[in-house]
């Protein structure tokens, strides 16, 4: 088994240091990779994880330090330099050609020739081959566009694997996979591991990391922490060695669940049968003054879906909603913004933030949008927007940065200031804390709970059930694209949570 | 902030300065103006004047091209706003009134709205490729104009109406004038409203844009919309300089002038962030390459080539790629002159995201 490292790395990376203006992004940085084994890198967002992956990729160069791959020194100056000896990237994005074929994706470049022409049916035999060493069967002349991430994912693995890829690097593979595909990843980066590639693993989901990996290296504001081996490091230490300070913070916010809710007078808003054929089935929700209602449900479950109509970003074909007592109309955002719902996407590049904007931009648009082309005045711009920055710790504090530059955990800190910059009634937060680091993550969750002991309203969507019962009094959930339950959280635990969503309502939903 | 705008501006503002250096080089007199009765004449006041219709369609094209659009058919929308303009006049019993002249400004000017609500209905409201939706009018514009011209070219004799391209207030031509209040009022209407920040993030991200509840249509038609009113503007000028209204002749291939000013402004035809102050830059320099083109003589049959070749010089003197290829190489030299261990790179770019473009040199 891998682990032991009686075998040569085949990645030795030795004293890495990368600057760039004013930030020393790795610093003396030491990294061993050992064929057969899988190597979890760890570190809260900024920590230099991804540096040091362009770094071994050929897209950065580096500023000092060594890098051998296989035994020889190696310096590469581009990705493809970087394939060509050996090492694959699969990302979170794909990058492959949605609108080709799954067999052209896998032999892209690679394609079995007969004279000049490319001998197709060759191509799409062996693409097939690949794909069933993976055990994947899927049509290779079917669109790649036509299958879910997963399959996409496992084919831009395949096509590592034509590249004889001896490096396989996974950059937040599993960030919107289920749990039956991130199973089916699982299986397959195993089997990879079994056969000898080295495999580089990046992920926000510390379950996973514990799962697959055999090691794990931290870093922290450019600087090794230390490799381990998964039984050497268990997680409270993984935690505190990612943000370098113990982690209460979290337990304190423990006790908002159990807050006790008024439910006796007029909702915020009570939407009754909302739905929209082929998207979601009719749901009721109601939400109550300084309430959060959690949405529980796995990716796809239809919790997305319901909060989209709920706030008028999709149009409802079924069902009523009421604001306050009154009947309101959602069929755009503009209706729901005006009734005091603010709505943060769970896809905060595409949907949220606006990148080439600055900070101070991003904040105020919302607050804008609402008051029309009168321009708000500078003053109380810079009087808002310093006021949201310091509430809610956007980093760096420099209302003219250019969002885009920021890291995920102060964009979704930037969006929030941008909501309730708009004084809200109701906020609804989808996935507010996916891809952020751990701190990150603390400090949002923390301001939703204090928000709500201050009357806001909210729903709040999360693919970690722990921080949907910490923070939710009640929790709805969906599944298959349907209401199936509500549940108060103080009653259930997170097994119980697990198990609702697993296997209720499964007799009436057939 | 400032400084960004600075460094965008800079090298715009350099080609121009460049231009009219081997202007005055060549021929000193090209600087030289000249006071008689009244007013001032010289190269650099015709280009002032000249510029004017360029200078409206630019400006429209700027907006639009910042909420991710672009207008083809804004060359016409002028032939149009000529057409309707001169038809008017022509058929007045006085030509020579300036009540005659006002009301046939005025319903140009309606006219050429109507047809910039018209390009933004298809985008905003139908979802029609900018360019599919703007292509509609760009061929189907001039036949309206022939319409209503009768298949003529109109003529006029109305002195009101020459003064708009030829008459002179304050020592300046009036047509500089009209050029100052567009870039003035689009100006203020992007920078002192709300407008010019909702149109780069409509520009930018459109769904964050509706998800923040941004009137996001209402912001594209509006661009549309003033894109045909100064095009309409830009065609009674033209109009006005050669007294009749050519449907085939009026704006020809100026949308690809405008375009033209537009990125030489530094505004990206991506969308978003945009340069009012870029634009003007962009509109004075290829109207001082027109000038140049006369001014030195050029032989009509090479003309274009030789625009052609000027342009690609001052476009690829503004290419980021080559300021960063410049920069590492600068970087390369120097390091080379002090002694490094073997393998160490440079790298000639920060964190930003340019991936694919990094340029690296080894020593």
């Amino acid at each position: 088994m891998p682990a032991e490292t009686t075998v040569p790395p085949i990645v030795e990376m030795r004293s890495i240091t990368i600057s760039f203006p004013g930030v020393l992004a790795l610093d003396n940085v030491d990294f061993l990779l050992h064929p057969g084994e899988v190597h979890s890198l760890m570190g809260e967002n900024g920590a230099g994880k991804s540096t040091l992956i362009k770094a071994l990729t050929g897209v950065y160069a580096i500023d000092r330090g060594s890098i051998r791959v296989a035994g020889r020194r190696n310096q590469f100056h581009s990705t493809a330099d970087a394939q060509a000896a050996g090492i694959s990237t699969v990302y979170q994005e794909i990058n492959l050609c949605t609108n080709l074929s799954v067999g052209e994706n896998v032999m892209l470049g690679h394609e079995p020739r007969r004279g000049v022409l490319i001998d197709w049916r060759a191509a799409h035999r062996q693409a097939a081959e690949h794909l069933e060493g993976l055990g994947l069967s899927i049509d290779t002349r079917s669109m790649l566009s036509s299958h879910s991430i997963a399959i996409q994912q496992l084919v831009a693995i395949s096509r590592a694997m034509v590249l004889d890829a001896k490096v396989l690097i996974l950059d937040e593979p599993t960030s919107s996979l289920d749990r039956e595909e991130v199973e089916q990843l699982f299986r397959v980066v195993r089997g990879l591991r079994d056969n000898g590639v080295a495999i580089l693993f990046v992920s926000h989901f510390l379950d996973q990391v514990y799962e697959i990996s055999d090691r794990i290296t931290v870093l922290r504001n450019g600087r090794l922490v230390g490799s381990y081996l998964v039984d050497d490091l268990p997680r409270e230490e993984l935690v505190t060695k990612m943000i370098g300070r113990e982690l209460d913070d979290l337990a304190a916010i423990s006790s908002t669940a159990a807050r006790e809710i008024d439910r006796t007078g007029r909702p915020i808003l009570k939407a009754v049968d909302v739905g929209k054929r082929g998207f979601l089935e009719p749901a009721d929700v109601d939400v109550f003054e300084g309430e959060v209602v959690g949405i529980a449900g796995l990716l796809g479950s239809g919790r997305t879906e319901l909060v989209r109509l709920l706030y008028g970003a999709d149009r409802a074909d079924s069902g009523n909603i009421e604001v306050g007592g009154e009947p309101a109309k959602m069929t755009s955002p503009r209706h729901a913004i005006d009734h005091h719902i603010a709505f943060s996407s769970e896809n905060r590049r595409a949907e949220g933030i606006v990148s080439d904007l600055t900070i101070a931009e991003n904040i105020v648009l919302g607050l804008q949008a609402r008051q029309g082309f009168r321009k708000i005045k500078r003053a109380e711009q810079e009087s808002v927007v310093s006021q949201y920055i310091e509430a809610l710790g956007v980093r760096p504090a420099d209302p003219t940065m250019i969002a885009g530059n920021l890291s995920g955990g102060n964009q979704q800190r930037v969006l929030l200031a941008r909501w309730l910059a708009t004084a809200p009634e109701l906020l609804i937060l989808d996935e507010p804390t996916r891809g952020i680091d751990v701190g990150a993550k603390a400090d949002i969750q923390r301001k939703v709970a204090e928000l709500s002991e201050n009357g806001l309203s909210v729903i709040f969507i999360s693919s970690e059930l722990e921080e949907v019962l910490r923070l939710a009094q009640r929790v709805v959930v969906m599944r298959d694209r349907k209401h199936i339950g509500e549940l108060e959280s103080h009653t259930v635990s997170l097994d119980g949570l697990i198990d609702f969503i697993a296997n209720e309502g499964k007799g009436s939903a057939a | 902030m400032r400084r960004i705008v600075k460094s965008r501006l800079f090298w715009p503002v350099a080609a121009l300065i460049l231009l009219i250096l081997i202007n005055t080089i060549a021929r000193p007199q090209f600087v030289r103006i000249t006071f008689q009765d009244g007013r001032l004449y010289g190269a650099l006041i015709d280009i002032l004047r000249n510029s004017a219709p360029l200078m409206l369609v630019s400006l429209g094209m700027t907006i639009v091209i910042a909420t991710r659009g672009i207008d083809l058919s804004v060359g016409a929308v002028m032939a149009v706003s000529g057409a309707v303009a001169l038809t008017i006049i022509d058929g007045s019993a006085d030509p020579n009134s300036l009540g005659t002249v006002i009301v046939a400004l005025v319903a140009a000017i309606l006219v050429s709205l109507v047809l910039g609500m018209w390009n933004g209905l298809l985008v905003a409201v139908l979802g029609i490729q900018p360019i599919i939706a703007t292509l509609v009018l760009m061929l189907a514009g001039r036949g309206v104009a022939l319409l209503i011209t009768g298949g003529f070219i109109t003529t006029v004799n109305s002195s009101p109406f020459e003064f708009i391209a030829s008459g002179y207030t304050l020592l300046l031509p009036f047509a500089f004038f009209i050029s100052i209040a567009a870039i003035a009022a689009v100006g203020l209407a992007e920078r002192r409203t709300a407008l010019g920040v909702l149109t780069e993030a409509v520009g930018i991200n459109p769904e964050a844009s509706r998800l923040a509840g941004v009137r996001s249509r209402s912001i594209i038609w509006t661009a549309y919309a003033a894109s045909g009113v100064l095009s309409g503007i830009a065609g009674v000028i033209y109009a006005s300089n050669i007294r009749a209204a050519d449907a085939n002749a009026a704006g020809q291939f100026i949308e690809l002038y405008a375009i033209l000013a537009v990125v030489l402004g530094g505004t990206s035809l991506m969308g978003g962030k945009f340069s009012v102050a870029g634009t003007v830059v962009g509109v004075f320099i290829i109207q001082t390459l027109n000038s140049t083109i006369l001014f030195l003589g050029v032989p009509s049959a090479q003309s274009p080539v030789f625009f052609a070749v000027v342009v690609v010089i001052v476009v690829v003197i503004q290419s980021p790629h080559l300021h960063r290829l410049t920069r590492s190489l600068i970087r390369s030299i120097r390091t080379n002159q002090t002694p490094e261990a073997n393998g160490t790179t440079t790298n000639g770019e920060s964190a930003g995201e340019e991936s694919t473009s990094d340029v690296e040199v080894t020593v």
